[in-house]
């Protein structure tokens, strides 16, 4: 028989409740169930999580990064949308 | 020694976790993918774990200056009380696994009885126990639903893995006389009680894996007597090769 | 336009592509995956990070020789977990490789094939416990060297992967070093059998940062790329001046009768490395090339069904689950 290789997952790991879930590397696995146990096998030994999301990596849509210039430079010089941008009396000291 | 059969009955727990962590341990780096090599090095550490915490409680009792390695690499071949299974080789994967898968079964039902001992060291290893055990369970249980239910050939390997150890289930439920003496005192675990569920869940997974459960009664015993197959020799060689080569030296 | 004028603009278009991207690098910006780069940056770097999954992979086999023999139940833990990390650390950088479009199994191909190379250091046996110290003291040792600035380097996946590696690894080197401490403050015959080690691992580990300078071929490349911040002279340099009071402090000796330290340039002189023995080792000559090459293709045919089984197990599984949505 011909043989098929594990497909690559990615894995995201959320370290402790309260943080979100963090990307921390891939691995192989037939499908989610052992993508979960490699995961918590792989990275975790160092009780890094409290819970894992594992994603094939086939179905992760990335943006291209020839498009970075239509995409992410327009929002370089909208300087309204921070605080820094507007003026306040020193008096004001938090706000 | 004053608390001999609760000496005897702890030895009896933790040789099982000495000898299949062993095994375990032996496939370090030449596992069927590093995913799985991990995996199965995790139940090694868990295993030795275990067995550390075992021997240093047996080191207390026995209160004559010998320490958890003194315990677990001093002893001659007749004083291992393991099970004849946990010391099955590697044969191939499906032996690791099938090995793992009908052990682990035992194990999980037997922490549960022991968390309720009534010797409160005993109970808080086996809770913490508990929990890593379930694991190598369901680690062990997905791989034998794999092979069973992946191809031709991962099937055959399987059925023959698990026609194979068969022969050494029988004998996690027997008692041996420390055994007796601890469930009368409310420290140990009836293990003749465990046997029903045992063989319903074991029958309940195989089938799912559409592998057969084995029809064979003749089973094999003697481990928990210290008369074992002849493969413990040759693990007890490795195991013990510092501790006799170099005697009474530290590391 | 001619087909000269098509040409001579495409070359135009790709080194001025060429120039911005050296400019990234040069800002300490990093590449990520998906970014253009030249064709020789990712074949450099699938052919370095590959060779460094590979030896990590290979790098548990010498260690895994002493696992079930391991003289204490805290020895055992320490180094199966140690060799365990090895596992990790080699999936985590072929995954980072995989990023640059090679597939694992075909990284496995090229080790098992000899295409590949993996650090020569593996290629010696573990004949003795001390090894392990040996092993854990000098061999991790000058591989965190090569590895810390690696944290930095230019490619992204490749530096995260080396980030989770050096943390993971700071245990690694302390657990060798604390073997050979305790072999060298026991019984003679136990400091006999460290310094045997010592003596056997020593020359290796300086070989394991590479040939000398004036004999290196990528270090200008490399060094641009910041596949590599100092050269292989600077890194043995650092590495015998931080390992040999850590010699003298438990009572080894290293057995170079050249060894003298060097007030002026405030640095260790050291005596002349058998070239010809690194090349040979590298060549497939050492000691145990044959035997750690046997054992890997070996792990990889016996797994095969296992891992065919699991995908098939996998399909029927999504199989059926489709059926029953109908």
């Amino acid at each position: 028989m011909s043989t098929k290789n594990w497909p690559l997952w990615e894995i995201f790991v959320r370290s402790k409740n309260g943080l979100e879930h963090r990307h921390c590397g891939s691995l192989h696995a037939s499908d989610a169930e052992m993508a979960l146990e490699n995961a918590r096998d792989v990275y975790t030994r160092r009780n890094e999580g409290v819970s894992i999301w594992v994603v094939e990596s086939k179905h992760i849509t990335a943006s291209n990064p020839e498009n970075n210039g239509e995409l992410f430079e327009p929002a370089q010089d909208k300087v309204y949308r921070h605080p820094t941008f507007y003026d306040l009396p020193d008096e004001v000291k938090h706000m | 020694m004053k608390n001999e059969h609760l000496y005897n009955y702890i030895l009896g727990i933790a040789d099982n976790s000495l000898i299949l962590g062993q095994r375990m341990g032996e496939l370090c780096g030449h596992g069927p993918t590093l995913e799985t090599d991990i995996a199965c090095t995790n139940i090694s550490l868990d295993l030795f774990g275990q067995v550390r915490s075992y021997f240093q409680y047996a080191a207390k009792i026995a209160g004559d200056g010998r320490t958890e390695d003194d315990i677990a690499m001093l002893r001659k071949e007749r004083d291992y009380k393991n099970v004849l299974l946990a010391e099955q080789p590697n044969t191939n994967f499906a032996y690791t696994i099938g090995r793992q898968f009908l052990f682990d079964v035992y194990h999980l039902a037997f922490l549960a009885e022991l968390q309720k001992s009534s010797d409160l060291t005993l109970s808080v290893i086996a809770n913490k126990c508990i929990k890593e055990v379930s694991y190598h369970e369901r680690f062990s249980s997905d791989w034998v639903k794999r092979l069973g239910d992946g191809t031709e050939e991962s099937n055959q390997k399987m059925q023959e893995a698990i026609n194979d150890l068969w022969t050494y289930t029988d004998e996690l439920f027997h008692q041996t006389e420390a055994d007796k003496v601890m469930v009368e005192e409310g420290i140990g675990v009836d293990v003749t009680k465990l046997k029903v569920n045992y063989y319903k869940s074991v029958s309940e997974l195989l089938e799912e894996a559409t592998l057969k459960t084995p029809e064979s009664k003749w089973f094999q015993k003697g481990g928990k007597q210290g008369i074992h197959t002849e493969h413990l020799g040759y693990l007890l060689a490795d195991l013990q090769f510092m501790q006799r080569a170099y005697p009474n030296m530290e590391w | 336009m001619s087909e000269e004028q098509i040409k001579n603009s495409w070359t135009e278009h790709s080194r001025s592509l060429e120039k911005e991207f050296d400019a990234r690098i040069a800002r300490d910006e990093k590449i990520e995956p998906k970014d253009w780069m030249p064709e020789k940056y990712r074949q450099t770097h699938i052919r370095q990070m590959s060779q460094h999954a590979h030896s990590e992979i290979v790098g548990m086999l010498p260690e895994g020789n002493w696992i079930t023999r391991a003289p204490s139940l805290r020895r055992k833990v320490a180094l199966l977990a140690k060799v365990q990390d090895e596992a990790g650390h080699g999936l985590y950088l072929y995954s980072a490789t995989e990023t640059l479009g090679i597939s694992r199994d075909e990284m496995y191909e090229q080790l098992h094939t000899g295409k590949a190379k993996y650090s020569s250091i593996f290629n010696y046996p573990t004949l003795t416990w001390a090894d392990m110290g040996a092993i854990g003291w000098l061999v991790d040792g000058a591989a965190i060297i090569n590895q810390v600035p690696l944290c930095n380097t230019s490619y992204g996946p490749y530096a995260r992967a080396m980030i989770r590696v050096c943390k993971e690894e700071s245990f690694h080197q302390r657990q060798g070093y604390e073997i050979m401490m305790k072999l060298a403050n026991g019984t003679p015959e136990q400091k006999e059998m460290a310094q045997d080690a010592l003596n056997r691992w020593w020359w290796p580990s300086l070989m394991m940062l590479g040939p000398t300078d004036d004999k290196s071929v990528h270090t200008a490349q490399s060094m641009k790329w910041k596949l590599k911040r100092k050269t292989n002279d600077e890194l043995r340099q650092q590495f015998i001046d931080q390992t040999v009071p850590q010699a003298d402090l438990i009572g080894l000796t290293i057995p170079d009768p050249d060894l003298k330290w060097n007030e002026e340039r405030g640095s260790y002189d050291f005596g002349e490395i058998d070239w010809d023995e690194f090349w040979q080792v590298v060549k497939g000559h050492g000691p145990m090339n044959k035997a750690r090459m046997k054992a890997r293709v070996d792990a990889w045919e016996r797994g095969e069904w296992v891992r065919n089984a699991a995908m098939a197990h996998a399909e029927k599984k999504a199989n059926r689950k489709q059926k029953q949505a109908v």
